[in-house]
């Protein structure tokens, strides 16, 4: 066990290895209840998200989910988040544990100026991810309940207690996440395990994430970074008139510095967050998430290299504690699932 | 393997090293312990054959998905061998940490330091 922003969390049940291909072939549970709600409710709803988030969040049907970014004002970003639309004026936001305070603090205050209540909801709600090609027949079958598609989201009940189940994930697999009473999450965790499914820790998660390049925020995304740098403008719709949206129109039209790009170890060595990237005597950048692939049996990892040099195929050296390591810029996703 | 086991015919740094020594000469690998708490090891790159380890001091690094770990000689002298086939089976080190998952084998420097090590017993009691 490590703490984890004020969670006792588990890095790995029976081994990161295991969990990852357990995930990638069969079906893994993460325990993931760290992770924080916020429910945004009344008429101003909308208005308000459209202000607070950089998505266009009148494109979520209810029913639907959505990936958004909460940006300070200089268009830096304090979190990304999933938005979910449950009722017609009614929002649930799921946050990263170790901003859900920060970012509570911000969406309070923005909300002032609207029509709208926005209440931390973090404590009625443990939060199963069950993720793999898997998940959703034995879900099915244990839970005796329908699911949402994928970046859907309904009410169910389970172990007769009201639930929200979301299509969603952060793994690049089929699954879904559960909304449950805390009371009853031991005996759910403990059926589907009983079913067959994987338990599976923060560490495979972050092998898992990082195979398909979605950002950790703290590594690949911080208050520092703005989405165009990150390569997250498909998050942001400037018409919309989110706070930081004339700083990212500016970024998105003149372009960044710096940019975020996967890469590829091309022979041994395991790059790890820190890691300056050389090309020839100059630092060029530096790695900001990178570990072994599980599934590419090699180092892979994201790192912010000069704009000119984010493009696939650029041919990198990686300093991992003063040895070169040949690496190559990818393009995203570094593993595709064979079809 | 899964079960903890320390040889008798090994001796014990306490960061977690053993040597088999033999003779002038040495072989390196890491304890049970030192595996079990590392996890699946995933890479494994050795120093040159040729090149000198130092008594207490780290010589290389074994690596797992979520961590990174110095591996420290017990003994010094010169690299005589690495263990090649962990290159592509580093998973050895895991599960046969004292057999097919050696490390290296030096020319021993100073065949007295030996005595400073842990014999089993006493390698085994610091675990506790």
């Amino acid at each position: 066990m490590v703490p984890f922003a004020g969670w006792d969390m588990p890095v790995e049940y029976d081994g990161i290895r295991e969990e990852h291909i357990a995930v990638r072939t069969h079906a893994g549970i993460f325990d993931v209840s760290h992770m924080g709600q916020i429910e945004v409710e009344g008429p101003g709803s909308l208005t308000f998200l459209q202000r607070a988030v950089t998505n266009d969040v009148s494109k979520i049907e209810v029913g639907g989910a959505q990936y958004s970014l909460l940006l300070n004002d200089e268009a830096g970003a304090i979190d990304d988040l999933f938005v979910y639309r449950l009722g017609h004026d009614r929002y649930l936001v799921i946050t990263n544990a170790g901003n859900h305070m920060a970012d509570l603090a911000r969406l309070g205050q923005i909300a002032r100026d609207f029509d709208v209540y926005v209440r931390d909801a973090s404590s009625n709600y443990a939060m199963l991810a069950v993720q793999g090609p898997n998940a959703r027949r034995i879900l099915e079958n244990t839970l005796h309940i329908d699911l949402p598609a994928r970046m859907k989201v309904g009410a169910r009940k389970v172990g007769r207690r009201p639930a929200i189940i979301c299509g969603t994930g952060y793994t690049g697999e089929d699954g879904v996440e559960l909304l449950i009473d805390p009371e009853i999450a031991p005996a759910i965790w403990t059926e589907l395990v009983d079913a067959g499914v994987v338990p599976c820790g923060l560490g495979a998660r972050d092998t898992l994430r990082l195979e398909v390049c979605f950002h950790l925020h703290g590594n690949d995304l911080t208050e520092e970074t703005d989405p165009i740098s990150a390569g997250l403008g498909w998050a942001c719709v400037e018409s919309t008139g989110f706070i930081g949206a004339d700083k990212v129109a500016v970024f998105r039209a003149n372009g960044t510095d710096e940019k975020l790009a996967p890469f590829l170890i091309e022979g041994a060595g395991i790059p790890r967050p820190g890691n300056p990237v050389m090309i020839g005597d100059e630092a060029v950048g530096e790695v900001t998430s990178g570990t072994y692939s599980p599934s590419l049996e090699k180092g892979i990892g994201m790192a912010y290299l000069r704009a000119d040099l984010a493009e696939p195929g650029t041919e990198l050296e990686i300093d991992v504690r003063g040895k070169r390591r040949a690496a190559r810029v990818s393009s995203k996703p570094l593993y595709k699932k064979e079809k | 393997m899964a079960e903890a086991s320390y040889p008798e015919d090994l001796k014990y740094h306490p960061e977690h090293d053993w040597a088999r020594i033999d003779g002038g000469e040495a072989t390196l690998g890491i304890t049970w312990y030192a595996q079990d708490s590392l996890g699946e090891v995933v890479f494994f790159e050795g120093p040159e054959i040729g090149s000198e380890v130092t008594k207490d001091q780290p010589y290389a690094e074994v690596e797992s998905v979520k961590a990174v770990s110095d591996v420290v000689a017990p003994v010094s002298g010169e690299v005589i061998a690495v263990n090649d086939s962990l290159s592509d089976a580093p998973e050895a080190i895991n599960a046969d940490p004292y057999e097919t998952g050696w490390l290296i084998k030096i020319r021993l420097s100073d065949p007295s330091e030996a005595d400073s090590l842990m014999d089993a017993a006493a390698y085994a009691a610091s675990l506790e």
